[in-house]
């Protein structure tokens, strides 16, 4: 029999406060509890209680590059950020082109229980841009895969953007596109403007990105196809999602915690923990992002999760890798960003990191309020615990983090996955309870 | 002075320093025996990721001049050809003793990076990163310009009021930032002209006007025309259509040249592409100062290995 939890005197994203029990694979109670005996009693006084995170875009590395990082470390860093669900993007090596390759990253995740991973397929094979990945077999693949993508790299053949766009409707799959044209961004280092010209940088300039998302918004309205566009960084792209949104179009979009709080000022000492694909843009683009999420035009936050091994960021900028880590610190970048400003309250934050990210991937038993009968994935969170982010924070196997060093105003005090603990008193639950756990409540399930 | 990295961050008071330094290197440079005995015993290494025999050698010279020991390192045929890092590259020098890294590197920032990343002690001097900034190259221009404007009575002067009009592909070029920051500084006037896709999309925040219109900045009639040298390969990346056109619109030629006043200085940072962006009569005229730079570019790199290495480096 697994173990019982009543967590008590938590604040839910409502603002109300509640016990909440977990028992039996699923929430056995929301309210007043007071008969929970041989439950295991958390103090959540003070503590946010949010459904668990859905991140639809990380990188879990493995296979391939598990120096950097692998589905069991990537899914104890989404287990330290409050996460509970981790869609997997397909730039591993081999490339996540077949239902091989998938199949095996999910049945990683599932043995070591700290999330749900759910894999994304490669709209092309090899991310080459060439030809179409086998998107039927992985959808009807154990995996289940219903986003595509060729993160890393944009699909900018008009056409195949195309097929695959109107292929995908047969399973209800969505597209999601890492919207950037590649000549306008050879060689690209740095958001293109005025700091890039005095760095001497290359730039990238937002239109490589606004044009690609004009172009997929007019195709997927024009085949009448599900699209998803990948961490949104300008504001000229925001406009381009709001008036596609207005025209009926099928379009949603992601924004990463980093392009909420992090400006292009960060780079003028070539620091490379600053360096990331798209880049960090200006003061306004940040301002337009936080609004568009705020108003809806924006669906969703998603971390971009990006482990790296020490020696790719310590170089120079231009050889240094893109990405930052962001699963660990992400709710507590979107408190400051959007929450800490007013802008949207706890139950706007559920929404975009867990409710909403789990409907555009189509997962189930993820992203539901908690409320009795829900699955038993939630997330507390102490929005009074404001600290510097340290290296204690990072759970997966890289540090490339652009927040140590930065106060962050709150912290993930415990995660709970299929209705037992992953994280719990600001430490990731041990491997082999977790596993253990895992395999059990899979029978709950399954058996 | 801890580094040299930028003219950016150099104060009006420590460039004039640094000229005025430059002054009394050039004047030991007019004696029997060239040599100083300031820097004996220490180290300077020319690391060199790019090759650019020009510039090492006048450093080389700079160097050996202030009787430091020389090493040079170059990328080509090294361990760096061998996938080492910047890290591990400048580890290597820490521990062999280097008193003072120049630094030559294809990517923008890299001086930056060995200089704050704390995996060297040693003073770093930016010999020219990828698209960024070449001090010591803006430095010799104003040591040029401030030379021929008041010869024997530069000490302690700097360029108020001088009109400086820099031609060319100021969008890759470090020689075109290192100047309009450092002539600004000085107080000089400074005007760029060049092609619109050889210019960075927002130079709002520049110390310089920008136009496109070379004959109209030459009627002007500017103190000084630096001419930058124009890559082959641009062409083949769209910025103009060919070499003849830039040279028509772009290019220092013989109308244009002889109808600037006398007194303008022609200059150019080498190595020159005759008939493309300057003409053989600008070049080898009284008005070119070509080779004046040459010289002055080992005084000013004294100068500045003399602020790096000797005494007190101070932390700023």
């Amino acid at each position: 029999m697994s173990e019982r939890f009543l967590i008590t005197g938590a604040t839910l994203a409502s603002g109300e406060r509640a016990d909440i029990l977990l028992d039996g694979g699923v929430i056995a109670g929301v309210g007043s509890i007071a008969d929970a005996s041989g439950a295991t009693v958390v103090d959540a006084d003070g503590l946010i209680a949010l459904p668990g995170l859905v991140d639809l875009h990380t990188h879990l590395r493995e296979p391939g590059y598990e120096q950097s990082e692998t589905v069991l470390t990537g899914t104890q860093a989404a287990a330290a950020g409050g996460f509970t669900a981790v869609f997997a993007m397909a730039n591993t090596f081999p490339v996540a082109d077949t239902a091989g390759v998938v199949e095996q990253e999910a049945s990683l995740g599932r043995a070591a229980g700290y999330a749900t991973v759910q894999p994304i397929g490669a709209v092309t094979v090899g991310l080459k841009g060439e030809q179409l990945a086998e998107l039927g077999a992985m959808a009807r693949s154990r995996a289940n895969v219903r986003v595509f993508s060729d993160d890393g790299f944009c699909v900018s053949d008009p056409l195949l953007m195309r097929r695959a766009l109107e292929y995908v409707k047969a399973f209800d799959g969505v597209i999601a596109q890492h919207a950037q044209e590649p000549r306008l961004t050879e060689g690209a280092q740095m958001n293109e403007g005025a700091l890039s010209g005095e760095l001497g940088l290359t730039g990238w300039p937002a239109v490589a990105e606004e044009s690609i998302i004009a172009r997929d918004v007019l195709l997927a309205e024009h085949v009448g196809s599900r699209l998803h566009v990948c961490h949104v960084s300008t504001a000229g792209s925001v406009e381009v999602i709001r008036w596609a949104k207005a025209r009926g179009i099928d379009v949603t979009a992601e924004v990463t915690p980093h392009h909420l709080l992090l400006t292009e000022d960060l780079i003028a000492g070539y620091d490379p923990r600053f360096k990331v694909n798209p880049p960090l843009r200006r003061a306004e683009d940040v301002e337009a992002l936080r609004a568009a999420l705020a108003d809806g035009t924006i669906d969703i936050v998603a971390t971009d999760h990006a482990p790296h091994p020490v020696e790719a960021k310590e170089s120079e900028w231009q050889a240094a890798a893109n990405g930052m880590v962001g699963l660990e610190s992400a709710l507590a970048v979107v408190h400051a960003a959007v929450v800490e400003t007013g802008l949207m309250n706890w139950a706007d934050v559920a929404r975009v990191m867990s409710s909403t990210p789990a409907r555009i991937g189509r997962l189930h038993g993820h992203g539901e309020a908690i409320e009795v009968g829900a699955a038993p994935e939630l997330t507390l969170y102490d929005p009074a615990a404001a600290s510097e982010f340290d290296l204690d924070r990072l759970a997966g196997r890289s540090t490339n983090s652009p927040y140590l060093g930065r106060r962050l105003p709150g912290r993930v005090v415990a995660t709970f996955h299929g209705g037992y603990p992953t994280f719990l008193d600001g430490a990731v639950r041990p491997r082999d309870e977790v596993a253990r756990n895992a395999t059990s409540a899979q029978g709950v399930v399954h058996g | 002075m801890r580094h040299l990295l930028s003219t950016r961050e150099l104060s009006r008071e420590q460039a004039v320093e640094l000229l005025d330094i430059a002054e009394d290197m050039a004047a030991v440079q007019e004696r029997e025996v060239k040599k100083l005995p300031t820097l004996r015993g220490k180290t300077v290494v020319n690391l060199f990721f790019e090759d650019s025999t020009r510039t090492r050698i006048s450093f080389e010279a700079a160097a050996k001049r202030l009787s430091a020991d020389v090493i040079n390192f170059s990328a080509k045929g090294s361990s760096v050809s061998k996938g080492e890092s910047l890290k591990d590259t400048a580890q290597t020098l820490q521990a062999m003793g280097a008193d003072g890294v120049v630094i030559r590197h294809h990517a923008s920032g890299a001086p930056y990076t060995l200089a704050t990343s704390g995996w060297i002690d040693a003073g770093v001097v930016n010999a020219g990163d990828g698209t960024h900034e070449h001090p010591t190259q803006a430095l010799l221009d104003a040591f040029t310009m401030r030379r021929r404007l008041h010869g024997a009575a530069s000490r302690g002067r700097a360029l108020d009021g001088v009109h400086v009009v820099i031609v060319g592909d100021v969008l890759h070029s470090r020689v075109a930032r290192s100047n309009v920051w450092l002539l600004a500084t000085l107080g000089a006037e400074v005007e760029l002209v060049a092609p619109p896709t050889l210019v960075p999309v927002d130079t709002s925040s520049w110390p310089a006007r920008v136009g496109y219109d070379l004959d109209a900045a030459l009627a002007g009639t500017p103190d000084v025309v630096m001419m930058l040298r124009i890559q082959a390969e641009r062409m083949h990346a769209a910025f103009f259509p060919n070499s003849r056109e830039y040279a028509r619109t772009w290019g220092l030629d013989d109308a244009r040249f002889d109808a600037l006043p006398p007194s303008t200085m022609v200059m150019h940072p080498g190595p020159m592409n005759r008939g493309l962006e300057i003409a053989a009569r600008a070049a080898d005229s009284q008005q070119s100062t070509v080779r004046e730079q040459v010289a002055n570019g080992v005084s000013v790199r004294m100068a500045a290995l003399y602020l790096l290495m000797s005494g007190d480096r101070g932390d700023a």
